[in-house]
C-alpha cells in the first residue's frame, strides 16, 4: 500500500509529508499495519537509521512483523494495538534525549494520538516525521458530548456515545489526536444528508 | 519609547572591569516590573552627543524598587560604557526606558539550559531568579577566561545547578557535553559573544537540536567604523556620522524621527528603505536575511554603516 495522497484542505487539518530518513541518530519509530512499508521504505534509503532505533510495531493484521525485526533496530517489539504499545512508547519517550527524532507509520488515529503524546513529553515538532499508510478511517470527537468514536469511514456519522449523527469535519484537535465531528441536523432535526463514503 | 528620569541610588564595583549600576524612582514609586532578560534604553548626553545604549536588567523581575544593569567597561568602544564608568555618580539622574524583552524565556520549555560568556551572563541573572520563583528545572554554565574577569561570580547563587567554566585553570565549557544529554523539552540561551553563540549552533546542529529550541542574544553594541555620509531622499539633507557614532544616533542628532527599539540589530523596528546604494552597506544586525543583506535595499540604522560614493535613505 503506497503513501496517501490527501487532498489540500484547511490549515487544520495534518500533513503527513512522508519519512526521510536523519541518518544514525537516536530514533523512536511506531509503525501501525501498513505503515510497516514506509520504515522498511526509509531503511532501505539509509540503513543506518536503525543503528539506533527503538521499534514498536502495531501489525494491525499486516504481517509485516519478520520482515521489521530482520532490519537490525536496537530495540524491536510488537504490540497488538496502540493502547496495549503505549507504556513502551511514553517510556521510550521519557528516557529520550534532546536530538531523538520521532518516525510515524500508519493511520490517522495512531499518528495523532503518538504526536499528541510526543508534544506533551517535549519532543519539538520539527523532530516529528510522519507517513500516512492504510486505512483512511478518522478517530472523530464529538463535540457535543466529547466522546471519541474510532474507525469512522462515513459522513456523516452517528457518534458511539451519545447518538447525535455527526458531520465529519477537517478541523483537527493535536492536543487529542482527533478530528471534530458535529451534529449534522442540529437546525433541521432528522434531516441528514445521505451517507457518503470519506475520500482521502 | 517610554521612558522616565530615575536617580543612580548605588554603584558598586563587581570586578576591576564591571560595575553594578542601581536605579530608583527619585519620589520612591514602584517601576514596571518586567521578565527575565528584558533590557532598558540608558539616555547618556555625551559631550554633545546624546547615547542610547541597552542594557539587560539583572535585577529581580517581580522587585519594583528599582532596576540594576552591570556595565562592563570598553575602552576601545564607542563610549557609551565609559561614559557610565567614569561619568555617573550616585545621586545622578539618568533617563531610562521601560523594559523591554527580546530575550524571554520560552515558557513551553520542560528545562532551560542557559549558556552565559562573560559579561553575557546579565540577562541570565534576572531570568534565575524567574526561574527560581517558577520552580523550573535549569541550569547555567557561565564560562570566563579568568576568575578577576567573571563579574557575575559575586551575584550568581551557590547551587549545583551553576556552572562555572574558568578557561585560565583548565575548565573550558564542553558543549557536547551539555547539549549531547539534555532531556525533551530542553531549550538552550546562549548570551555572549558571537564565536559562542555559533558554537553553540554548529553542537546543536551536530546532536539535531531543532534550531527552535536555541535561543540567543549578542552583546547589543553598535560598532565603531570609518565616518560616512548619507542623503535623505525626502529633503535633499545630507547627514554625517561620527566615527564613534551610529547612523541611528546621527539621525537623531540631525532631528529625523526613526522608530527604534534593541538599538542592537536584533528587533527589526528601525528597518529603513534603501533608495540608492552606490557602495556597501556594512550590515552588522541580526534581523535582516542574508539574502536583503546582499540586496541592499534595506538598512538598520542602530548598528548598520556605510562605506562608498553615496547611500540615500528612504527618510
Ligand atoms: S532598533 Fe532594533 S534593530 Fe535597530
Amino acid at each position: 500500500m503506497p503513501r496517501t495522497e490527501f487532498s489540500p484542505s484547511i490549515t487544520s487539518r495534518p500533513v503527513y509529508p512522508g519519512l526521510t530518513p536523519q541518518g544514525a541518530t537516536p530514533a523512536i519509530m511506531l509503525a501501525e499495519g501498513p505503515g510497516a512499508e514506509a520504515i522498511l521504505d526509509l531503511a532501505a534509503l539509509d540503513a543506518s537509521v536503525m543503528d539506533l532505533a527503538h521499534l514498536i510495531y502495531i501489525p494491525a493484521g499486516h504481517d509485516a512483523g519478520p520482515r521489521l525485526a530482520a532490519l537490525g533496530a536496537k530495540m524491536y517489539r510488537e504490540a497488538p494495538s496502540y493502547a496495549s504499545a503505549l507504556e513502551r512508547y511514553r517510556k521510550a519517550l521519557a528516557d529520550a534525549r534532546m536530538g531523538t527524532t520521532l518516525y510515524l507509520a500508519g493511520s490517522e488515529g495512531m499518528i495523532g494520538q503518538a504526536v499528541a503524546e510526543a508534544l506533551a513529553a517535549g519532543l519539538p515538532p520539527e523532530a516529528i516525521q510522519t507517513e500516512h499508510r492504510g486505512t483512511i478511517a478518522r478517530r472523530m470527537q464529538c463535540v457535543h458530548c466529547k466522546g471519541v468514536t474510532e474507525n469512522v469511514t462515513t459522513d456523516p456519522f452517528v457518534c458511539s456515545h451519545c447518538g447525535l449523527t455527526l458531520f465529519v469535519r477537517d478541523h483537527f484537535s493535536r492536543r487529542l489526536g482527533a478530528f471534530q465531528g458535529v451534529c449534522v441536523d442540529a437546525e433541521t432535526p432528522g434531516i441528514v444528508p445521505a451517507v457518503q463514503e470519506i475520500k482521502p | 519609547m517610554t521612558s522616565r528620569m530615575l536617580r543612580v541610588s548605588a554603584i558598586e564595583a563587581l570586578s576591576p572591569l564591571v560595575s553594578r549600576f542601581r536605579f530608583e524612582d527619585p519620589e520612591g514609586a514602584l517601576l514596571p516590573l518586567f521578565s527575565g532578560g528584558a533590557h532598558v534604553v540608558v539616555e547618556m548626553p555625551d559631550a554633545g552627543v546624546l547615547r542610547r545604549n541597552a542594557y539587560s536588567l539583572i535585577s529581580d523581575p517581580m522587585d519594583g524598587s528599582g532596576y540594576e544593569i552591570a556595565v562592563r567597561r570598553e575602552d576601545g568602544g564607542r563610549g557609551g560604557s565609559k561614559f557610565l564608568h567614569t561619568q555617573v555618580a550616585e545621586g545622578d539622574l539618568m533617563r531610562i526606558s521601560a523594559p523591554v524583552n527580546l530575550f524571554s524565556l520560552d515558557l513551553r520549555a520542560k528545562k532551560h539550559v542557559m549558556i552565559a560568556g562573560g559579561i553575557g551572563i546579565t540577562p541570565f541573572l534576572a531570568q534565575l531568579k524567574q526561574l527560581a520563583r517558577l520552580q523550573m528545572p535549569f541550569e547555567l554554565h557561565y564560562a570566563a577566561r579568568s576568575r578577576a574577569e567573571a563579574a557575575g561570580l559575586a551575584l550568581l547563587p551557590a547551587s549545583p545547578q551553576v556552572h562555572v567554566h574558568i578557561s585560565e585553570e583548565g575548565n573550558r565549557m564542553d558543549l557536547g557535553a551539555i547539549l549531547g544529554s539534555q532531556p525533551l523539552g530542553t531549550h538552550v540561551y546562549t548570551c555572549g559573544p558571537e564565536g559562542l553563540i555559533e558554537a553553540v549552533a554548529e553542537t546543536g546542529a551536530r546532536f539535531g537540536w531543532p534550531r527552535t529550541a536555541l535561543h540567543s542574544e549578542v552583546f547589543m553594541a553598535p560598532p565603531p567604523g570609518a565616518p560616512f555620509e548619507v542623503t535623505l531622499a525626502t529633503s535633499g539633507k545630507v547627514v554625517t556620522v561620527g566615527a564613534h557614532q551610529s547612523l541611528l544616533e546621527a539621525l537623531e542628532a540631525a532631528q529625523v524621527e526613526v522608530q527604534w527599539m534593541c538599538r542592537g540589530g536584533a528587533c527589526g523596528r528601525c528597518e529603513t528603505g534603501v533608495k540608492s546604494c552606490h557602495g556597501t552597506i556594512e550590515h552588522h544586525d541580526h534581523w535582516l536575511s542574508d539574502d536583503e543583506h546582499a540586496r541592499q535595499t534595506k538598512i538598520m540604522p542602530c548598528v548598520s554603516r556605510f562605506k562608498g560614493e553615496t547611500l540615500v535613505l528612504d527618510l
